[in-house]
């Protein structure tokens, strides 16, 4: 049974040189989180001078100190939407999954909305249950109405669905905050995403999410893997798919939700950052959820930075940032026709 | 139940077993052992229900009615990762994901084998290597799989099946989309296998001539019922391709492999034929 071959293949798909890519992409990962890090920390309308980030008797300290809570802030959003976006594209097997197209985001964000304006809830406690609610029957409802007719939930209806719901939800968003002037005037970024101007203890209420939907997330590599060879294949290899896309489902509302809640929508993060990091390591999910992670948090980070300075003396937001880089990626990924070939 | 020295000569059979999607039977209360070691083929018309008969004995669909058995233990009871160590199954549509390499592709074969903490082992590389050379995969491994030809594809695929591991494979319309070289090419493959393994093949094919030579127990279905089974000798006979197909046709001996060959008689076919021999 057991014939020994000589032949020696570079199988193993941890070791760095299955692909030439993965150590650059890590060490760049590494550098590109530090130098983000930094710059998001030390510059913006005021420069400040590395020093007074530790020195707490200087004047600019108090701002330095802001920036500090800002930069964790796009570090953890930035990254819950990195994986996330890996994770649905996965899951549907959908090159153009992200939870901004696919209305997640959006759905959240109006959930959320709505709880404040309707039922009075005021503090982040509870209204990050509401987030979670919205991400969940958005995520749902797209995938009903995609469903529907004779061919499934193509990528391309998944998509179309998404962005109905997108469109639609936001409409109701804007449409409460416009009547509401107390909800509008605590709440503008619900429309756009930001991680500017927030209290420092936010954070603290969306980490236990996000942080159990991180571990869901990278626990479901081998599944993903197995899923992509589509659900009679991943069956015929052991997977329960049920079970797994229950387990990445529940992963995509925490994370997506999560993220909501402490930005707002922010979209295109998920959609960009998997696809490129797959162009460089390839479509092994071990590989690609952690990257995408770390490079979800560089690009927030960059874009919020970049945001900061673009138009002086105003602030851009970071939603409206990452939509500038993303929607021609978007239009590129549907053009080039590869899609449902994940 | 089982004595292991003297195995049973089929682990996996099926029980008056019924399947079908949405309440609409497919198959109905169908019996049928399929012996160790060999190659079974399934054939029949278009929605006569072979297809689904291997969904069913892959555990893909559960029996409505009746059960399947393997090693004398119903398979939608037994564990998931327990199945997927005993029986491997190549699906008729598999999904290529995008800008996956070949030996990715063979190595995601060894997924029962591994557990969520177990690290790639040398016997995972073995397998792999091994799939590869008996595919003859092994030079373009490192290519990428959306680059090679519909045959080398279709081997790749075979290759990850193999790195499965199993003592039995299911493979559903292997040959589909081929043309008839890389059809026989495949089919020497698995024949190859199944000798050399010893690998017990079960697959459903749509031409009978080919049936007929690589199969060593040929299953003739027709309506989700068995017409015929046994050896394609005994099976093809032109009353049973009238039977399954209802097609009339002349069943001669192949010239090169001595097995069954259908010559079909269409309407025109019988008209050029009259006109020949007047």
């Amino acid at each position: 049974m057991t014939v020994q071959t000589a032949i020696s293949v570079r199988a193993d798909p941890r070791s760095p040189a299955g692909r030439p890519g993965t150590r650059t992409a890590v060490v760049l990962a590494v550098l590109a989180l530090a130098t983000a890090g930094v710059a998001s920390v030390l510059v913006g309308a005021r420069l400040i001078p590395p020093g007074v980030v530790l020195d707490p008797s200087d004047p600019l300290h108090a701002i330095a100190a802001a920036r500090v809570d800002r930069t964790l802030l796009g570090l953890t959003v930035g990254g819950a939407l990195g994986l996330v976006g890996a994770l649905m594209q996965g899951l549907t097997r959908n090159p153009l999954a992200d939870p901004g197209i696919l209305g997640v985001n959006a759905g959240a964000s109006f959930a959320m909305v709505l709880a404040i304006s309707a039922f009075g809830v005021t503090d982040l406690h509870s209204y990050v249950w509401w987030a979670f609610a919205g991400a969940a029957v958005a995520m749902v409802l797209v995938h009903a109405v995609a469903s529907a007719g004779r061919d499934g939930a193509t990528p391309v209806k998944v998509a179309i669905a998404g962005a109905a719901l997108t469109a639609a939800v936001s409409s109701w968003t804007s449409g409460v905050l416009l009547t509401d002037r107390q909800t509008m005037e605590s709440f503008r970024f619900w429309q756009v995403g930001t991680i500017g101007g927030r209290a420092s203890d936010v954070l603290l209420v969306g980490l236990p999410f996000l942080a159990v939907g991180a571990v869901l997330a990278l626990t479901s590599a081998r599944s993903l893997n197995a899923l992509a060879l589509g659900d009679d294949l991943a069956r015929g290899l052991g997977r329960r798919v049920a079970l797994d896309r229950l387990v990445i489902g529940v992963a995509v509302v925490l994370l997506a939700g999560a993220a909501t809640a402490l930005a707002g929508p922010v979209a295109f993060v998920g959609l960009i950052v998997p696809h490129g990091v797959r162009a460089v390591v390839g479509p092994d999910y071990r590989r690609v959820l952690p990257l995408s992670l770390a490079y979800g948090a560089v690009l927030v980070l960059v874009a919020d930075v970049v945001g900061r300075v673009v138009l002086p003396p105003a602030e851009v937001q970071v939603g409206i940032m990452t939509a500038v880089v993303g929607v021609p990626v978007f239009l590129r990924l549907v053009r080039r026709g590869r899609i449902g070939a994940l | 139940m089982t004595n292991p020295a003297h195995p049973p000569p089929s682990r996996l059979v099926t029980r008056e077993v019924s399947l079908g999607y949405d309440d609409k039977p497919v198959v109905v209360d169908l019996s049928t052992d399929l012996p160790d070691g060999q190659t079974t083929v399934i054939v029949g018309a278009n929605a006569c229900g072979k297809s689904t008969l291997l969904r069913g004995m892959a555990r893909l669909l559960r029996p409505s009615g009746g059960a399947i058995l393997l090693d004398g233990q119903e398979i939608a009871t037994l564990p998931s990762r327990q199945v997927a160590r005993t029986l491997g199954l190549l699906p008729q549509n598999p999904v290529t994901p995008d800008g996956v390499s070949v030996v990715d592709l063979v190595g995601r074969g060894r997924h029962p084998h591994q557990g969520a903490f177990r690290r790639w082992s040398r016997g995972d590389e073995a397998a792999v290597a091994q799939a590869l050379e008996l595919t003859d995969t092994i030079d373009v491994a490192d290519r990428l799989v959306d680059e090679l030809s519909g045959g080398q594809r279709q081997r790749v695929w075979i290759a990850l099946a193999l790195a499965q591991q199993t003592d039995l494979l299911l493979l559903d319309e292997p040959t589909t989309y081929l043309d008839v070289a890389h059809q026989v090419e495949v089919l020497d493959l698995l024949a190859d296998l199944n000798e050399a393994r010893g690998t017990t093949i079960v697959m459903v094919l749509h031409d009978l001539n080919l049936a007929a030579r690589y199969a060593g127990h040929l299953v003739a279905m027709r309506d989700g019922r068995i017409v015929a089974a046994g050896p394609p000798r005994e099976v093809i006979t032109e009353d049973c391709v009238r039977d399954i197909f209802g097609m009339e046709s002349r069943v001669i001996e192949d010239p090169v492999t001595a097995t069954p060959m259908v010559i079909p008689l269409g309407r025109r076919s019988r008209t050029l034929h009259d006109r020949r021999t007047a």
